[in-house]
């Protein structure tokens, strides 16, 4: 069971090491390459594992829980690891394209490598401070990838993005510290039973409020998300997709585990709070999207709506409606990534992601127009794309609660999605170049590495879509899990008595 | 013991607020440095303190006898201690390169990635 649990780890972190000392050559992108494909191979392992036992775990090191340091992986844990390495792979083939020679021996595939093994250490991990640790490495690889290359905005964007980053660290720290004064361990499984025998549960409440700060800082919800819109712009697009994709995810998972199998004493304060977030969240995002004019600040502020309908399902904390908000994550994932990695290829063409000066990308390429189509339908919720079924359950979750008014936010939400991607369609596919260039994909060097990451990406766009049963299925059993968690508690504690 | 500990994380967080609550990016950062060693403090608190009685275990025996510090929160705070002068190394490199290109470390002043819309 360990190997199963710690490849996914050790893989990308060799593999940031061979990377990191081929640096100077062109073998290092390729390393990186076979990494993620290793990585990719080791994650189905697990993903298969998980399916056949429902909850693995291991100890490292061998000392018992809770003292030891331990990794679980429930079906949750296990598809963010494996949807980790599928972006993974898509952002390391698009490097191939996007990723100059002096970004590469500055050292972007060892930090992107590193990145990716933060990310899945956090998925992975069933301990409060290793949670701590692997945010820790995820975030210092972030910094390093936001500012490669040097420019001005990036520095501008990467000052606001560690500072406000660094606050939520310290806010994560101090509650780990007071959770353990008062339950003397730190292990989540031990946590979940212990957390519940405290007699003074106020002080679990406040507690509580630390880590919905601190972890909401990382999801990017209102009102803690200004560090995203000013920062997720500037670096290279390769490393925006990748950002777009995991980062604020990884603080949505935290948000769900602990909010599921931790602080569920106070479910009337805490997800009250959390379904006010929600709607605000979604709602802010999506008007900071329509006043935007550039290609990638607009997705940038659809990020922050999108993690409102995440944090939506959480706060119902119904069956039907963390199923909705598992489906809504894994959709997310893949569509946001690939949106960042066609605004890539927009810029490449067109010289620009400024709206006003580019254009005529449909009658020059209609094949990245088509491509294009399907994450911006798909994540505004149009039959049959992912993202339909994924604001359908959501949007049943919260009528079956008789909250007419959320329900109706959310759908208003998603028609000023559509709104700001006819937006995008038209000036950067419908109108005309203003510059009257007719930029073709042909002309394109490094196409294939560019194109084929895209399309593979809308393949599984269309996949979800037209055939969601097993992705619901699979995400209902994996909402049943947060929502009993003995199954979790006795893999890694042992028996309860 | 405990009250003194709690009163100096008080002033530290108060101290910290304020370096942060100033338009400098170098006073603000000092802040936060600050603020972590407050969180820091607030974990070694956490784990009860025993003065005077370090976790030794005598020969001859398998567990430290009588009452003795806890070895973990002093584990946690060491670990907090180094990834955070990581953390604030980046960021002091990150102000400096703030403030060689774009000339000023006013946070007001820094809106190159987020220019106001032409009116």
């Amino acid at each position: 069971m360990s190997w199963v649990l710690s490849l996914p780890l050790i893989i990308p972190f060799a593999t940031a090491v061979f990377a990191f000392l081929l640096r100077n050559s062109p073998l290092g992108r390729w390393t990186s390459l076979v990494g993620s494909s290793v990585g990719l191979v080791a994650s189905i392992a697990l993903m298969s594992t998980v399916l056949h036992h429902q909850v693995i775990t291991g100890q490292m090191g061998n000392w018992p829980a809770p003292f030891g340091i331990t990794l679980v992986a429930d079906l949750l844990s296990a598809v963010m690891v494996l949807i980790t390495a599928i972006t993974g792979i898509a952002v390391a083939i698009y490097a191939l394209g996007d990723i100059d020679e002096t970004r590469e021996r500055l050292g972007y595939h060892a930090l992107f490598q590193v990145l990716i093994a933060g990310v899945t250490g956090a998925f992975l991990t069933g301990d409060l401070f290793n949670l701590y640790v692997w945010f820790e490495v995820m975030l210092i690889a972030s910094f390093g990838l936001l500012v490669l290359g040097g420019s001005r905005e990036q520095i501008d964007g990467g000052v606001k993005y560690v500072t406000l980053n660094l606050i939520s660290t310290i806010m994560f720290l101090t509650g780990i510290g007071l959770i353990y004064g008062l339950t003397g361990t730190l292990n989540l499984a031990d946590l979940s039973g212990k957390l519940d025998a405290v007699e003074n549960q106020g002080l679990v409440t406040v507690i509580a409020m630390l880590f919905m700060v601190a972890f909401g800082v990382k999801a990017a919800v209102f009102p803690l998300f200004f560090w995203l819109p000013a920062s997720y712009h500037t670096p290279s697009f390769a490393v925006s997709a990748v950002f777009a994709g995991l980062l604020t995810k990884v603080g949505v998972y935290a948000l769900i585990r602990t909010f599921t199998l931790l602080f569920d004493g106070d479910v009337g304060l805490t997800h009250t709070i959390l379904l006010w977030v929600a709607g605000f969240t979604m709602v802010t995002g999506v008007l900071g999207a329509a006043v935007q004019n550039d290609f990638r600040k607009i997705l940038s502020f659809h990020i922050v709506s999108q993690i409102g309908y995440m944090i939506m399902g959480l706060a119902l904390l119904t069956p039907l409606a963390l199923l909705g908000a598992v489906f809504y994550l894994l959709h997310h994932i893949i569509v946001k990534a690939n949106l960042f990695l066609i605004a890539g290829v927009a810029k490449q063409l067109t010289g620009s992601t400024e709206l006003a000066k580019i254009g005529g990308l449909y009658r020059s390429s209609p094949l990245l127009a088509a491509l294009f189509l399907i994450p911006a339908f798909s994540l505004a919720g149009f039959p049959p794309l992912s993202g339909f079924w994924a604001k359908y359950i959501l949007v049943k979750a919260s009528l079956d609660e008789e909250l007419w008014f959320l329900a109706f936010v959310a759908l208003a939400v998603g028609l000023m999605t559509i709104f700001s991607m006819t937006k995008i369609w038209a000036e950067v596919f419908w109108k005309a170049h203003p510059d009257g260039r007719q930029p073709a994909l042909s002309g394109l060097v490094g196409r294939t590495s560019l194109i084929v990451p895209i399309a593979g990406l809308a393949l599984m766009t269309m996949v979800v879509g037209l055939m969601p049963e097993p992705f619901v299925t699979f995400a209902e059993q994996s909402a049943a899990q947060l929502l009993d968690p003995t199954p979790y508690i006795t893999t890694v504690l042992g028996p309860q008595p | 013991m405990e009250q003194l500990l709690a009163i100096s994380i008080g002033v530290l967080v108060a101290g910290s607020v304020y370096l942060m609550l100033a338009r400098d990016l170098l006073r603000f950062l000092f802040g936060l440095i600050l603020m972590s060693n407050a969180a820091n403090l607030t974990i070694f608190v956490a784990g009860r303190l025993t003065p005077g009685a370090p976790p030794l275990v005598p020969d001859g025996v398998d567990a430290p006898v009588g009452l003795v510090a806890n070895a973990l929160p002093q584990a946690l705070v060491l670990t907090a201690i180094v990834i955070g002068f990581g953390l604030f190394a980046f960021a002091l490199v990150l102000t400096l390169r703030a403030y060689q290109s774009l000339g000023t470390l006013e946070t007001s002043d820094m809106r190159i990635a987020e220019p106001d819309e032409p009116k």
